[in-house]
Protein backbone atom coordinates (compact mmCIF):
# COMPACT_ATOMS: atom_id res chain seq x y z
CA UNK A 1 0.00 0.00 0.00
CA UNK A 2 2.85 2.45 0.68
CA UNK A 3 4.35 1.48 -2.45
CA UNK A 4 1.38 2.77 -4.34
CA UNK A 5 0.71 5.66 -2.23
CA UNK A 6 4.41 6.59 -2.86
CA UNK A 7 3.73 6.21 -6.43
CA UNK A 8 0.93 7.98 -6.37
CA UNK A 9 1.90 11.31 -4.82
CA UNK A 10 4.66 11.39 -7.34
CA UNK A 11 2.38 11.16 -10.28
CA UNK A 12 0.30 13.49 -8.79
CA UNK A 13 3.70 15.91 -8.29
CA UNK A 14 4.42 15.20 -11.99
CA UNK A 15 1.08 15.89 -13.64
CA UNK A 16 0.57 18.99 -11.53
CA UNK A 17 3.86 20.89 -12.05
CA UNK A 18 5.12 18.95 -15.34
CA UNK A 19 4.70 20.97 -18.88
CA UNK A 20 1.88 23.20 -17.56
CA UNK A 21 0.03 20.67 -15.45
CA UNK A 22 -3.63 21.34 -15.63
CA UNK A 23 -3.38 24.75 -16.59
CA UNK A 24 -2.38 24.19 -20.34
CA UNK A 25 -5.77 21.58 -20.51
CA UNK A 26 -8.06 24.59 -18.87
CA UNK A 27 -6.49 27.06 -21.22
CA UNK A 28 -6.89 24.88 -24.14
CA UNK A 29 -11.00 24.42 -23.23
CA UNK A 30 -10.81 28.14 -22.73
CA UNK A 31 -9.48 28.89 -26.15
CA UNK A 32 -11.88 26.03 -27.82
CA UNK A 33 -14.58 27.87 -26.11
CA UNK A 34 -13.81 31.36 -27.37
CA UNK A 35 -13.42 30.13 -31.01
CA UNK A 36 -17.01 28.67 -31.04
CA UNK A 37 -19.22 31.99 -30.94
CA UNK A 38 -16.52 32.98 -33.26
CA UNK A 39 -16.77 30.40 -35.82
CA UNK A 40 -20.80 30.23 -36.17
CA UNK A 41 -21.44 33.54 -34.85
CA UNK A 42 -22.46 34.95 -31.50
CA UNK A 43 -26.35 34.82 -31.76
CA UNK A 44 -27.46 33.31 -28.42
CA UNK A 45 -30.06 31.49 -29.84
CA UNK A 46 -27.93 29.76 -31.92
CA UNK A 47 -25.00 29.39 -29.44
CA UNK A 48 -27.48 27.94 -26.24
CA UNK A 49 -28.80 24.99 -27.83
CA UNK A 50 -25.11 23.45 -28.32
CA UNK A 51 -23.78 24.36 -25.29
CA UNK A 52 -23.54 21.61 -23.30
CA UNK A 53 -22.88 19.73 -26.31
CA UNK A 54 -19.63 22.23 -27.34
CA UNK A 55 -18.35 21.69 -23.10
CA UNK A 56 -18.43 18.10 -23.48
CA UNK A 57 -16.46 18.02 -26.89
CA UNK A 58 -13.78 20.28 -25.19
CA UNK A 59 -13.95 18.29 -22.25
CA UNK A 60 -12.94 15.34 -24.19
CA UNK A 61 -10.35 16.82 -26.51
CA UNK A 62 -8.78 18.63 -23.28
CA UNK A 63 -8.23 15.46 -22.36
CA UNK A 64 -6.30 14.11 -24.75
CA UNK A 65 -3.37 16.51 -24.43
CA UNK A 66 -1.19 15.22 -21.13
CA UNK A 67 -1.38 11.18 -22.38
CA UNK A 68 1.67 11.25 -23.96
CA UNK A 69 3.49 12.29 -20.84
CA UNK A 70 1.36 9.49 -18.94
CA UNK A 71 3.55 6.68 -19.72
CA UNK A 72 6.20 7.52 -22.40
CA UNK A 73 7.97 9.84 -20.25
CA UNK A 74 8.43 6.72 -18.18
CA UNK A 75 9.76 4.38 -20.92
CA UNK A 76 12.20 6.78 -22.14
CA UNK A 77 13.63 7.61 -18.81
CA UNK A 78 13.93 4.11 -17.67
CA UNK A 79 11.28 4.64 -14.94
CA UNK A 80 9.15 2.12 -15.90
CA UNK A 81 11.47 -0.40 -15.55
CA UNK A 82 12.03 -0.01 -11.84
CA UNK A 83 7.65 0.47 -11.70
CA UNK A 84 7.43 -3.49 -13.35
CA UNK A 85 10.21 -4.39 -10.85
CA UNK A 86 8.37 -2.97 -8.12
CA UNK A 87 6.51 -5.09 -5.39
CA UNK A 88 3.33 -3.64 -6.97
CA UNK A 89 1.44 -5.31 -10.41
CA UNK A 90 1.68 -3.42 -12.93
CA UNK A 91 -2.14 -3.34 -13.25
CA UNK A 92 -2.01 -1.34 -9.66
CA UNK A 93 0.44 1.22 -11.23
CA UNK A 94 -1.85 1.77 -14.38
CA UNK A 95 -4.92 1.94 -11.63
CA UNK A 96 -2.57 4.72 -9.91
CA UNK A 97 -1.32 6.54 -12.46
CA UNK A 98 -4.51 7.00 -14.48
CA UNK A 99 -6.77 7.96 -10.93
CA UNK A 100 -3.44 10.38 -10.39
CA UNK A 101 -4.28 11.70 -14.39
CA UNK A 102 -7.98 12.54 -13.41
CA UNK A 103 -7.29 14.43 -10.09
CA UNK A 104 -4.61 16.73 -11.52
CA UNK A 105 -6.60 17.11 -14.73
CA UNK A 106 -9.82 15.73 -14.95
CA UNK A 107 -11.02 16.98 -11.92
CA UNK A 108 -9.91 20.66 -13.04
CA UNK A 109 -11.48 20.11 -16.54
CA UNK A 110 -14.48 19.26 -14.32
CA UNK A 111 -14.56 22.88 -12.94
CA UNK A 112 -13.98 24.02 -15.75
CA UNK A 113 -16.46 22.41 -17.78
CA UNK A 114 -20.07 24.38 -16.65
CA UNK A 115 -18.13 27.71 -16.94
CA UNK A 116 -17.25 26.80 -20.57
CA UNK A 117 -20.69 25.77 -21.05
CA UNK A 118 -22.75 28.88 -19.14
CA UNK A 119 -19.98 31.22 -21.18
CA UNK A 120 -21.31 29.71 -24.54
CA UNK A 121 -25.34 30.51 -22.54
CA UNK A 122 -26.29 26.91 -21.22
CA UNK A 123 -29.53 27.45 -18.67
CA UNK A 124 -27.86 28.44 -15.23
CA UNK A 125 -29.88 25.35 -13.52
CA UNK A 126 -27.82 23.02 -15.23
CA UNK A 127 -24.27 23.99 -13.94
CA UNK A 128 -24.00 20.91 -11.37
CA UNK A 129 -25.44 18.74 -13.77
CA UNK A 130 -22.78 19.62 -16.04
CA UNK A 131 -19.97 19.43 -13.89
CA UNK A 132 -20.83 16.28 -12.08
CA UNK A 133 -21.41 14.72 -15.37
CA UNK A 134 -17.92 16.19 -16.32
CA UNK A 135 -16.58 14.50 -13.50
CA UNK A 136 -17.79 11.40 -14.11
CA UNK A 137 -17.23 11.51 -17.24
CA UNK A 138 -13.31 12.65 -16.70
CA UNK A 139 -12.79 9.34 -14.67
CA UNK A 140 -13.78 7.37 -17.78
CA UNK A 141 -11.40 9.26 -20.46
CA UNK A 142 -8.40 9.27 -17.76
CA UNK A 143 -8.67 5.11 -17.87
CA UNK A 144 -9.70 4.65 -21.49
CA UNK A 145 -6.85 7.40 -22.40
CA UNK A 146 -4.23 5.73 -19.75
CA UNK A 147 -4.82 2.35 -22.05
CA UNK A 148 -4.49 4.29 -25.29
CA UNK A 149 -1.01 5.69 -24.01
CA UNK A 150 0.36 2.37 -23.06
CA UNK A 151 -1.16 0.86 -26.63
CA UNK A 152 1.12 3.63 -27.78
CA UNK A 153 4.41 3.09 -26.30
CA UNK A 154 7.21 2.95 -28.24
CA UNK A 155 5.86 4.06 -31.43
CA UNK A 156 7.24 7.20 -33.15
CA UNK A 157 4.70 10.23 -33.32
CA UNK A 158 2.96 8.70 -30.15
CA UNK A 159 0.92 11.71 -29.39
CA UNK A 160 -0.87 11.58 -32.46
CA UNK A 161 -1.32 7.79 -32.24
CA UNK A 162 -2.62 8.04 -28.86
CA UNK A 163 -5.26 10.68 -30.26
CA UNK A 164 -6.50 8.53 -33.09
CA UNK A 165 -6.66 5.65 -30.91
CA UNK A 166 -8.38 7.27 -28.38
CA UNK A 167 -10.52 9.88 -29.97
CA UNK A 168 -13.28 7.23 -31.16
CA UNK A 169 -13.05 5.85 -27.55
CA UNK A 170 -14.53 8.91 -25.74
CA UNK A 171 -17.13 9.35 -28.38
CA UNK A 172 -19.56 7.23 -26.36
CA UNK A 173 -19.10 9.28 -23.15
CA UNK A 174 -19.90 12.43 -24.65
CA UNK A 175 -23.03 11.01 -26.81
CA UNK A 176 -24.30 9.98 -23.11
CA UNK A 177 -22.99 13.09 -21.10
CA UNK A 178 -23.99 16.08 -23.44
CA UNK A 179 -27.27 13.56 -24.77
CA UNK A 180 -28.06 13.79 -20.67
CA UNK A 181 -27.69 17.53 -20.42
CA UNK A 182 -29.96 18.03 -23.20
CA UNK A 183 -32.32 16.17 -22.11
CA UNK A 184 -31.86 17.83 -18.67
CA UNK A 185 -32.88 20.72 -20.69
CA UNK A 186 -35.78 19.73 -21.99
CA UNK A 187 -36.97 18.64 -18.01
CA UNK A 188 -37.18 14.59 -19.69
CA UNK A 189 -35.13 12.04 -16.98
CA UNK A 190 -31.76 11.86 -17.39
CA UNK A 191 -31.17 8.89 -15.25
CA UNK A 192 -30.53 6.30 -18.27
CA UNK A 193 -28.37 8.70 -19.61
CA UNK A 194 -25.90 9.41 -16.72
CA UNK A 195 -26.42 5.41 -16.16
CA UNK A 196 -24.83 4.64 -19.30
CA UNK A 197 -22.23 7.11 -18.57
CA UNK A 198 -21.59 5.36 -15.82
CA UNK A 199 -21.58 2.06 -17.31
CA UNK A 200 -19.28 3.10 -19.77
CA UNK A 201 -16.89 4.84 -16.93
CA UNK A 202 -16.82 1.10 -15.02
CA UNK A 203 -15.91 -0.86 -18.40
CA UNK A 204 -13.35 1.58 -18.14
CA UNK A 205 -12.24 0.89 -14.85
CA UNK A 206 -12.13 -2.63 -15.46
CA UNK A 207 -10.47 -3.11 -18.65
CA UNK A 208 -8.07 -0.46 -19.01
CA UNK A 209 -5.53 -1.73 -15.95
CA UNK A 210 -5.50 -5.34 -17.61
CA UNK A 211 -5.17 -3.94 -21.20
CA UNK A 212 -2.57 -1.02 -20.21
CA UNK A 213 -0.59 -3.49 -18.41
CA UNK A 214 -0.37 -6.20 -21.14
CA UNK A 215 0.62 -3.07 -23.13
CA UNK A 216 3.20 -2.02 -21.26
CA UNK A 217 4.73 -5.40 -20.77
CA UNK A 218 4.82 -5.48 -24.84
CA UNK A 219 6.70 -2.56 -24.43
CA UNK A 220 9.26 -3.48 -22.48
CA UNK A 221 10.13 -6.82 -24.58
CA UNK B 1 15.35 -15.84 0.23
CA UNK B 2 16.88 -16.16 -3.43
CA UNK B 3 20.39 -17.80 -2.78
CA UNK B 4 20.73 -19.11 -6.29
CA UNK B 5 20.03 -18.71 -10.52
CA UNK B 6 20.38 -21.51 -12.45
CA UNK B 7 20.38 -20.65 -16.29
CA UNK B 8 20.18 -24.22 -18.26
CA UNK B 9 20.55 -23.67 -22.50
CA UNK B 10 19.49 -20.54 -22.78
CA UNK B 11 18.49 -18.83 -26.32
CA UNK B 12 17.32 -15.62 -26.89
CA UNK B 13 17.30 -13.54 -30.49
CA UNK B 14 16.19 -10.26 -31.32
CA UNK B 15 14.07 -10.20 -34.15
CA UNK B 16 15.21 -12.71 -36.69
CA UNK B 17 19.01 -11.98 -35.18
CA UNK B 18 19.92 -14.98 -32.56
CA UNK B 19 22.02 -13.36 -30.01
CA UNK B 20 22.73 -16.07 -27.50
CA UNK B 21 22.61 -20.26 -28.25
CA UNK B 22 22.53 -22.88 -25.56
CA UNK B 23 24.24 -20.31 -22.88
CA UNK B 24 24.42 -21.72 -19.06
CA UNK B 25 24.97 -20.27 -15.81
CA UNK B 26 25.21 -20.91 -12.37
CA UNK B 27 25.70 -18.24 -10.11
CA UNK B 28 24.98 -18.79 -5.89
CA UNK B 29 25.55 -16.83 -3.21
CA UNK B 30 28.24 -14.84 -3.24
CA UNK B 31 29.35 -14.94 -6.65
CA UNK B 32 29.50 -12.26 -9.14
CA UNK B 33 29.53 -12.86 -13.01
CA UNK B 34 30.88 -10.52 -15.58
CA UNK B 35 29.71 -10.54 -19.49
CA UNK B 36 31.27 -9.64 -22.01
CA UNK B 37 31.31 -8.84 -25.36
CA UNK B 38 31.37 -6.61 -28.28
CA UNK B 39 28.39 -3.91 -28.86
CA UNK B 40 25.06 -5.53 -29.59
CA UNK B 41 26.81 -8.94 -28.41
CA UNK B 42 23.57 -9.63 -26.27
CA UNK B 43 24.87 -8.84 -22.96
CA UNK B 44 21.85 -6.12 -22.01
CA UNK B 45 19.28 -8.48 -23.53
CA UNK B 46 20.59 -11.15 -21.09
CA UNK B 47 20.40 -9.13 -18.28
CA UNK B 48 16.90 -7.91 -19.39
CA UNK B 49 15.59 -11.51 -20.33
CA UNK B 50 16.78 -12.64 -16.44
CA UNK B 51 14.35 -9.32 -15.00
CA UNK B 52 11.47 -10.75 -17.57
CA UNK B 53 11.00 -8.23 -19.51
CA UNK B 54 12.06 -10.37 -22.89
CA UNK B 55 11.16 -13.89 -23.36
CA UNK B 56 13.68 -16.68 -24.25
CA UNK B 57 13.07 -18.93 -27.38
CA UNK B 58 14.16 -21.46 -25.23
CA UNK B 59 16.33 -22.66 -22.43
CA UNK B 60 15.46 -21.78 -18.47
CA UNK B 61 15.64 -19.62 -15.85
CA UNK B 62 15.81 -21.10 -12.76
CA UNK B 63 15.54 -18.53 -9.32
CA UNK B 64 16.66 -20.98 -6.38
CA UNK B 65 16.32 -20.99 -2.78
CA UNK B 66 18.43 -24.22 -1.50
CA UNK B 67 17.08 -26.90 -3.89
CA UNK B 68 13.83 -25.31 -3.94
CA UNK B 69 12.22 -23.13 -6.82
CA UNK B 70 11.03 -20.15 -6.71
CA UNK B 71 8.30 -18.67 -8.79
CA UNK B 72 9.91 -16.43 -10.88
CA UNK B 73 7.25 -13.20 -11.20
CA UNK B 74 7.69 -13.60 -7.33
CA UNK B 75 11.45 -12.85 -7.18
CA UNK B 76 11.29 -10.26 -10.54
CA UNK B 77 8.96 -7.93 -7.88
CA UNK B 78 11.42 -8.49 -4.55
CA UNK B 79 14.34 -10.30 -5.17
CA UNK B 80 16.11 -8.45 -7.63
CA UNK B 81 17.35 -4.98 -9.26
CA UNK B 82 18.03 -4.04 -12.81
CA UNK B 83 20.09 -1.08 -13.85
CA UNK B 84 20.68 0.04 -17.05
CA UNK B 85 21.55 2.71 -19.09
CA UNK B 86 18.46 4.88 -18.09
CA UNK B 87 18.73 5.78 -14.62
CA UNK B 88 14.94 5.99 -13.90
CA UNK B 89 14.84 9.45 -12.93
CA UNK B 90 12.42 12.35 -13.51
CA UNK B 91 14.31 15.49 -14.71
CA UNK B 92 12.31 17.87 -12.96
CA UNK B 93 12.51 16.37 -9.70
CA UNK B 94 14.55 17.00 -6.96
CA UNK B 95 17.27 13.64 -5.59
CA UNK B 96 15.79 13.67 -2.78
CA UNK B 97 12.36 13.36 -3.71
CA UNK B 98 13.32 10.51 -6.09
CA UNK B 99 15.22 8.43 -3.95
CA UNK B 100 12.73 8.43 -1.40
CA UNK B 101 10.14 7.80 -3.85
CA UNK B 102 12.37 4.78 -5.38
CA UNK B 103 12.89 3.30 -1.59
CA UNK B 104 9.46 3.46 -0.33
CA UNK B 105 7.88 1.98 -3.71
CA UNK B 106 10.84 -0.74 -3.46
CA UNK B 107 9.78 -1.22 0.31
CA UNK B 108 13.28 -0.29 1.68
CA UNK B 109 14.26 1.86 5.00
CA UNK B 110 14.86 4.55 5.76
CA UNK B 111 17.84 3.61 7.78
CA UNK B 112 19.66 2.02 4.40
CA UNK B 113 18.54 4.91 2.62
CA UNK B 114 20.57 7.30 4.79
CA UNK B 115 23.49 4.60 4.89
CA UNK B 116 23.38 4.89 0.91
CA UNK B 117 23.30 8.14 1.19
CA UNK B 118 26.49 8.77 3.46
CA UNK B 119 28.43 5.76 1.51
CA UNK B 120 27.81 7.26 -2.26
CA UNK B 121 28.60 10.93 -0.85
CA UNK B 122 25.23 12.30 -1.64
CA UNK B 123 24.26 14.47 0.87
CA UNK B 124 25.17 17.61 -1.44
CA UNK B 125 23.20 16.48 -4.31
CA UNK B 126 19.88 15.41 -2.64
CA UNK B 127 18.30 18.84 -3.36
CA UNK B 128 19.74 19.43 -6.43
CA UNK B 129 17.00 18.15 -9.66
CA UNK B 130 18.11 15.29 -11.35
CA UNK B 131 18.88 16.97 -14.56
CA UNK B 132 21.52 19.21 -13.01
CA UNK B 133 23.29 16.02 -12.17
CA UNK B 134 26.14 14.34 -14.02
CA UNK B 135 25.93 10.86 -15.27
CA UNK B 136 28.34 9.64 -13.01
CA UNK B 137 26.44 11.55 -10.23
CA UNK B 138 23.36 9.70 -11.57
CA UNK B 139 24.54 6.83 -11.29
CA UNK B 140 25.51 7.38 -8.01
CA UNK B 141 21.70 7.85 -7.13
CA UNK B 142 21.08 4.72 -9.27
CA UNK B 143 23.63 2.28 -6.88
CA UNK B 144 21.81 4.13 -3.63
CA UNK B 145 18.59 2.81 -4.87
CA UNK B 146 20.23 -1.06 -4.98
CA UNK B 147 21.54 -0.40 -1.30
CA UNK B 148 18.36 1.68 0.16
CA UNK B 149 16.60 -1.61 -0.84
CA UNK B 150 18.50 -4.81 -0.63
CA UNK B 151 17.60 -7.29 -2.53
CA UNK B 152 19.60 -10.44 -3.23
CA UNK B 153 20.63 -10.04 -6.85
CA UNK B 154 21.55 -7.30 -8.70
CA UNK B 155 21.44 -7.12 -12.64
CA UNK B 156 23.74 -4.22 -13.46
CA UNK B 157 24.29 -3.12 -17.11
CA UNK B 158 27.76 -1.39 -17.40
CA UNK B 159 27.41 -0.07 -14.02
CA UNK B 160 31.28 1.25 -13.97
CA UNK B 161 30.95 3.11 -17.77
CA UNK B 162 30.20 6.94 -16.00
CA UNK B 163 31.92 6.79 -13.20
CA UNK B 164 35.41 8.22 -12.78
CA UNK B 165 38.69 5.59 -10.97
CA UNK B 166 37.86 7.03 -7.57
CA UNK B 167 34.32 6.35 -7.79
CA UNK B 168 34.87 2.88 -10.12
CA UNK B 169 36.92 1.69 -7.31
CA UNK B 170 34.00 2.67 -3.91
CA UNK B 171 31.05 1.08 -6.10
CA UNK B 172 33.42 -2.07 -6.53
CA UNK B 173 33.98 -2.29 -2.27
CA UNK B 174 30.47 -1.51 -2.53
CA UNK B 175 29.60 -5.16 -4.66
CA UNK B 176 31.99 -6.60 -3.00
CA UNK B 177 29.98 -6.17 0.49
CA UNK B 178 26.66 -6.81 -1.27
CA UNK B 179 28.89 -10.14 -2.05
CA UNK B 180 29.60 -11.01 1.50
CA UNK B 181 26.40 -10.46 2.77
CA UNK B 182 25.67 -13.33 0.32
CA UNK B 183 24.14 -11.90 -2.66
CA UNK B 184 24.46 -12.13 -6.37
CA UNK B 185 25.58 -10.13 -9.11
CA UNK B 186 25.39 -10.16 -12.61
CA UNK B 187 27.38 -6.78 -14.43
CA UNK B 188 27.71 -6.35 -18.63
CA UNK B 189 30.81 -4.88 -18.61
CA UNK B 190 33.50 -3.72 -21.04
CA UNK B 191 36.45 -3.28 -18.66
CA UNK B 192 37.31 -5.81 -16.26
CA UNK B 193 35.78 -5.35 -12.71
CA UNK B 194 37.65 -4.03 -10.05
CA UNK B 195 37.35 -7.14 -8.43
CA UNK B 196 38.12 -10.96 -9.06
CA UNK B 197 34.79 -12.29 -10.47
CA UNK B 198 34.21 -14.91 -13.05
CA UNK B 199 33.67 -13.35 -16.35
CA UNK B 200 32.09 -14.94 -19.56
CA UNK B 201 32.52 -13.54 -23.10
CA UNK B 202 29.50 -13.33 -25.44
CA UNK B 203 31.64 -12.64 -28.06
CA UNK B 204 30.21 -11.21 -31.15
CA UNK B 205 32.94 -10.03 -32.46
CA UNK B 206 33.77 -9.63 -36.16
Amino acid sequence: MNSLLGLFRRELALAWGGGGGPLLACGFMLCFAAMLPLAIGGDPVALAPMASGAAWVALAVASLLSLERLFERDLEDGSLDILALGPVPLEAVVVVKALAQWLANGVPLAVMAPLVALALGQDAGLVGMTGLTALIGGLGFAFTGALAATLALGAKRGGVLIAVIVLPLFIPPVVFGAGGLARAANDQPVGPAVALLGAYVLFALVIAPFAGAAAIRNAQS
Amino acid sequence: MLDGLKITDLTLSRGDRCLIDGLSVDLSAGQAQALSGANGAGKSSLLRAIAGFIRPNGGQIAFLSGAELLDADEVRRTHLHLTGHLEGLKATRTARQELMFQCRFLKGSEEAMQAAVERLHLEPLLDLETRRLSAGQKRRLSMARLVSAPRALWLLDEPLAPLDSQWRERIGHLMQDHLARGGMMIAAVHDPLPFDARSLDLGGRA
